[in-house]
């Protein structure tokens, strides 16, 4: 089954799960909910049905384990859909591309999130007590007639009051509280913008990847010049994440089928340049929702300097999500679109690197 | 013998006369000398001769009676006899000449005692006159000796008074001296008073007078000073100055300041004026100059030759003229001391120093105000005379070494034009570039065939042109080393400025600004506009030359001409080699990338903005197909301008071959089309990948036209697959995308290396379009796809 969308559970902090949507125009579609033992290297697999389309994307709530959307399409449209298990309330809307939580919640039945259109950024507040979503808010951006928006992110930081969105080559940054655009990266890469993402634990900062094969880092508040630009990849780039811990860990995939976890030290949180005696001690663990077992290839990791910590190669089609684990720091999963689900770890002497 | 003396009459005679003579004991020297008599006085012995002193008659006649006959003997006694007769005759006459002479003595006798008395008498007489002179005389001496003496005192008390007058007309004829100008006269007077006046001071007249003096030389000394300080003073006349300055007891040292400080406003023009000449040429307004409007227009500079000259005439021969009276003055002396000499020595060489400084640094002003000509001649013409004439200073001056500094502001004054000719060689560099960018865009106008014709011809142009341009550059070069030039042959010139300066900051620094310029091509993102393809394509393929041919040509030449020997510590041919190829290699993949980009980009645009859910049943192949296939072929023409062929993977030559073993692989191909669908696509796609090797979308070519087309071909491909997964297809969509990818897998396979590459990624395209197809079963009939391609 081909599948394009990945999540982890991101309310989750005691056992590695991830959400996996699959894409198919004639099967009926699922929701797979995974959970991952680490110590015994064990897959358990629960599969929700997914009647209503082929999932284009996924999200789980930041604070309730139970909730997440999927934004699917229907034959004709996309829609977006909150459920537990029941579908409650259908929000239909045309186009959806994202939708994305706030990671803060303000009370405990209530969690605002954010819907990213082609064209406009419509705030909701999803009630699971009474499975309601109360639309709050919403704004039509404007635009030429061909760009659409492509992804969009909460910036964690500032009390939750802004996102980002990539619009064609552009990247736009949204207060919520005015609905207005606060900030614009004009061409940040030479082609479209496929995904960005903030750095969970540093303001300002931001990662954005696109179809140029490119990663850049900027700083909001100096949108001039990128900080980084890393090329590690042959084809677009599809998506970029941080590890929520440990923000010099960014994990990329790209239609090179190639999966790629980098080190911006340069960049990150932690205090740069301390010492951290080599290990050659490398661990992973890869796991595998088709069931084949593959031999993992992985370069041997560097100091601790920005470089590529690892690139894995099990995937045989474009890799179009990949997302670390919200529980355990060093784990991620990477979802190509031949169906195939891979879990790895960072390589252990990276992880002393940056332990000790 | 009676016989022998009748027979010489004359014989005879002289015989006669000398036995007198022998008889009066007269002469015997006379007698002694003759050979005869000699003869005689042998014979004299004999007793036998009748005329020998020995003569014994009884001998002799009892000798002539034994020997001789009876009339011999009777001839012989006739012969004596008349001999005895001869002898008596010659008594008789000789008596009586005596006689005569004797009587006539006699007389003169008388005569003389007559004479004799009456001059005794004058004698006495005589002596009674100078006895009387006598008493005379020593009456008169007696009488003036009372005068003489007085007279000489009073010479002596004149002599005095001449000099007293001297020394009391002294302070009168100092003055006149100073009137007139007769300072070495006065200066003579005053020294030769002085020590008469010192040892007379203590008495009052002489110490008014020694005082007039002393206020007089003061004068005299203020007037030398003076003198001394005045600019319009000539060299000779300062030394006269300094001189009499020393004579008059004036310390060296002070003089020696006082000199050199007055030297210094001289040279302090000097340079002023350099300084003034610097600001005229570089344009500045110059305050002095300003209310002579026509003087500033008429002076706009003098160019760096004249300007040389001028510092070379002005300033440095001054200096040398300082120096030398200098030496002469202060120095040379025999007088002086070694410490003063040394003190002295130091000041100017701490003067000499300070202003030679100053001088170079305006040379050195002027030496890099000298950008803008192109010819250099004039420049190492300048810089010649520049540091021949600083080593003639040096020989002048021999403690300092100037020539180290000259050289220095020569060596920079080379490498200033070094770099003054990178810079225009980078500006021709750049200019070619907007050559070619020009006539890129301008034909584009004209039509494509002209374009892509043209393109070999830009490269070879600018190859050609940015050759010649280095080459003309080391031409001119060449001057600065050229072996009548004397810096040239300095070692220390010349091996930094040949091997670092030309080589290396010429040569191989235009190299690597070329190949950086180029790398600045790939680094814009985003900006496909400043950089147009074919341009990337051209300066790819300058690179790979330049790796090929030009690097080591230029670098060779460039040694040659300027006799490198030492490479080692330089950059070496194999850096600038890999650092050319790099760049090629970038610039080559970089183009790659935009014109796959600009493929791409139709492709995705003419997906994404199609609704292929609703769309009709396919007639034709879309519009957008043709026109990648279109560009793709220029994009084939343009390359194979620059180009070669390259390798194909297999049964690449023969192109005619080609079109049946395409159609027999797509024979081969077609059922799986047909059925894989209805199977289970995604587990044939799986194996189908398994067995294939990954594809690197966007990875290096080789220089080589297949390997290039290959890679656009690849990311146009791969776009659109990317695209195709992104929407959702109808029956008829799907059946288009089968008829668009058919067609490019009849046009595309023959400009990539490997054909199943295209294979692969068309057959992916219509697998996953197969996959967002909401219909089972609407795959289109082969026979009509091939169809609606040939029609189309």
């Amino acid at each position: 089954m081909q599948a394009r969308s990945l999540c982890a559970q991101e309310a989750e902090t005691e056992s590695i799960r991830f959400l996996v949507g699959t894409q198919s125009l004639r099967a009926e579609n699922q929701v797979h909910f995974i959970d991952f033992d680490d110590e015994n290297s064990i897959i358990k697999k629960t599969i929700f049905r997914h009647r209503d389309g082929e999932i284009w994307n996924m999200s789980a709530s930041t604070f309730d384990s139970s909730l997440f959307t999927t934004c699917f399409n229907k034959t004709s449209y996309t829609s977006n859909e909150s459920l537990e298990s029941p579908l409650s309330d259908e929000l239909s809307f045309f186009n959806i591309v994202t939708i994305a939580f706030n990671t803060e919640a303000p009370a405990l039945d209530k969690s605002p999130s954010v819907g990213i259109c082609e064209d406009r950024l419509i705030c909701w507040d999803l009630n699971t007590a009474s499975s309601s979503a109360k639309v709050t808010n919403s704004k039509n951006m404007e635009g030429r007639s061909h760009s659409k928006t492509i992804s969009g992110r909460w910036n964690p930081h500032h009390n939750c009051q802004q996102v980002a969105t990539a619009v064609d080559t552009a990247v736009k940054g949204w207060d919520l509280r005015t609905m207005s655009q606060v900030y614009q990266i004009e061409s940040a890469h030479s082609q479209l913008v496929r995904d960005l993402d903030f750095n969970p634990n540093k303001q300002y900062y931001l990662a954005t990847c696109g179809d140029d094969c490119r990663i850049k880092f900027w700083d909001t508040r100096n949108l001039g010049q990128p900080l980084k630009i890393l090329s590690e990849h042959s084809h677009w780039v599809w998506s970029v994440r941080f590890n929520r811990f440990h923000d010099q860990l960014v994990l990329t995939s790209s239609s090179d089928s190639r999966v790629v976890l980098n080190s911006v030290v340069s960049l990150s949180s932690e205090p740069y340049g301390h010492l951290v005696d080599n290990d050659d001690d490398e661990g992973n663990n890869e796991e595998r929702e088709g069931g084949d077992e593959d031999s993992l290839k992985e370069e041997s990791q560097e100091p601790l300097k920005d470089g590529v910590i690892a690139t894995y190669e099990e995937h045989e089609d474009s890799v179009y999500a990949a997302d670390w684990s919200s529980a355990d720091p060093w784990t991620f999963a990477s979802l190509s679109y031949d169906g195939r689900l891979v879990i790895n770890h960072v390589p252990r002497s990276e992880k002393y690197k940056i332990l000790l | 013998m009676a016989s022998k003396y009748n027979e010489n009459g004359g014989m005879e005679e002289r015989q006669r006369r000398r036995d007198l003579k022998m008889y009066y004991g007269l002469e015997n020297g006379e007698i002694e000398a003759e050979g005869s008599v000699q003869h005689a006085m042998i014979n004299s012995t004999d007793p036998c001769n009748l005329d020998g002193a020995n003569f014994q008659p009884q001998t002799y006649l009892s000798k002539l009676i034994q020997e001789r006959s009876l009339t011999e003997l009777m001839d012989e006694e006739q012969k004596m006899v008349k001999d005895i007769r001869g002898l008596d005759s010659d008594m008789q006459t000789l008596v009586y000449e005596n006689y005569n002479k004797f009587i006539s003595a006699t007389d003169t006798i008388r005569k003389m005692k007559n004479d004799f008395r009456k001059m005794e008498d004058e004698m006495d007489h005589l002596a009674s006159n100078m006895s009387a002179i006598t008493d005379f005389s020593a009456s008169i001496s007696g009488t003036l000796q009372d005068r003489r003496q007085q007279i000489t005192k009073l010479a002596g008390v004149h002599s005095l008074l001449k000099k007293l007058q001297f020394l009391f007309e002294l302070p009168a004829r100092l003055n006149k001296c100073i009137e007139m100008e007769a300072y070495v006269q006065a200066v003579r007077y005053y020294t030769k008073a002085q020590r008469v006046l010192h040892q007379y001071d203590h008495m009052p007249s002489f110490q008014g007078i020694h005082a007039d003096c002393e206020s007089i030389i003061k004068q005299l000394r203020m007037k030398l000073m003076e003198r001394f300080r005045q600019k319009e003073s000539t060299a000779k006349q300062l030394t006269e100055c300094v001189d009499l300055l020393t004579q008059l007891g004036e310390p060296a040292e002070s003089l020696c300041d006082e000199f050199l400080s007055h030297a210094k406003q001289k040279l302090d023009e000097d340079l002023e004026e350099m300084q003034t000449q610097i600001k005229l040429y570089s344009g500045e307004p110059t305050p002095g100059h300003e209310q002579r409007p026509s003087h500033a227009y008429m002076n706009t500079g003098m160019d760096v030759l004249e300007f040389v000259d001028l510092g070379c005439n002005g300033f440095l021969s001054n200096m040398c003229l300082v120096i030398a009276s200098y030496n002469d003055m202060f120095m040379n002396r025999t007088v002086t001391d070694e410490s003063l000499d040394t003190i002295a020595l130091r000041k100017l060489v701490l003067f000499v120093n300070e202003l030679m400084e100053q001088y170079f640094n305006s040379v050195r002003q002027r030496v890099q105000l000298e950008k803008e000509t192109g010819d250099n001649t004039i420049l190492v013409r300048a810089l010649d005379r520049f540091h021949r004439r600083l080593q003639a200073m040096n020989k002048l001056l021999p403690d300092t070494d100037f020539s180290r500094a000259g050289t220095e502001i020569v060596s920079r004054g080379a490498r200033d034009r070094v770099s003054h000719y990178l810079q225009s060689l980078k500006q021709h560099f750049s200019d070619c570039l907007t050559d070619i960018r020009q006539n890129l865009a301008a034909p584009r106008l004209v039509g494509k065939q002209d374009n892509t014709a043209r393109l070999s011809e830009l490269l070879a142009n600018m190859q050609s042109s940015v050759v010649e341009q280095i080459k003309s550059v080391l031409g001119n070069l060449q001057a600065f080393i050229a072996p009548d030039i004397t810096f040239a042959m300095k070692p220390y010139f010349r091996g930094p400025f040949c091997s670092q300066d030309v080589r290396e900051g010429l040569v191989v620094a235009f190299i690597k600004h070329i190949c950086i310029n180029c790398n600045d091509f790939c680094e814009v993102p985003g900006d496909k506009t400043t950089s147009p393809p074919a341009l990337l394509m051209i300066l790819s393929r300058f690179c790979i030359d330049l790796e090929n041919a030009s690097i080591s040509y230029l670098l060779s030449l460039a040694e040659e001409q300027f006799m490198v020997e030492d490479i080692t510590p330089l950059t070496t041919t194999t850096e600038l080699f890999a650092m050319a190829k790099d760049t090629g290699q970038r610039l080559l993949n970089h183009y790659v990338k935009v014109q796959g980009l600009t493929i791409s980009q139709m492709l995705r645009k003419s997906v994404e903005t199609r609704d292929w859910l609703t769309t009709i049943e396919p007639r034709n192949v879309r519009a957008v197909m043709k026109r990648v296939v279109e560009d793709i072929t220029a994009i084939d023409m343009q390359v194979g301008q620059l180009y070669e062929e390259g390798v194909r993977k297999e049964r690449s030559s023969d192109s005619s071959r080609r079109t049946h073993a395409l159609s027999a692989s797509q024979q081969n191909r077609r059922p799986q089309w047909n059925y894989a669908p209805s199977v289970d696509n995604s587990l044939m796609s799986n194996i189908q990948k398994l067995f294939s090797e990954k594809i690197e979308i966007f990875s290096a070519v080789e220089f080589s036209k297949v390997s290039v087309l290959t890679g656009i071909v690849k990311i146009s491909l791969k776009t659109f697959l990317e695209c195709v997964r992104l929407r959702t297809f109808g029956k008829y969509g799907l059946q288009q995308i089968q008829v668009d990818t058919h067609y490019l897998q009849l046009y595309l396979w023959r400009f990539v290396s490997d054909e199943n590459l295209v294979q692969v990624l068309l057959d992916e395209i219509v697998c996953s379009a197969v996959h967002r197809c909401v219909t089972d079963k609407a795959m289109m009939e082969p026979s009509v796809i091939d169809l609606i391609c040939e029609r189309g």
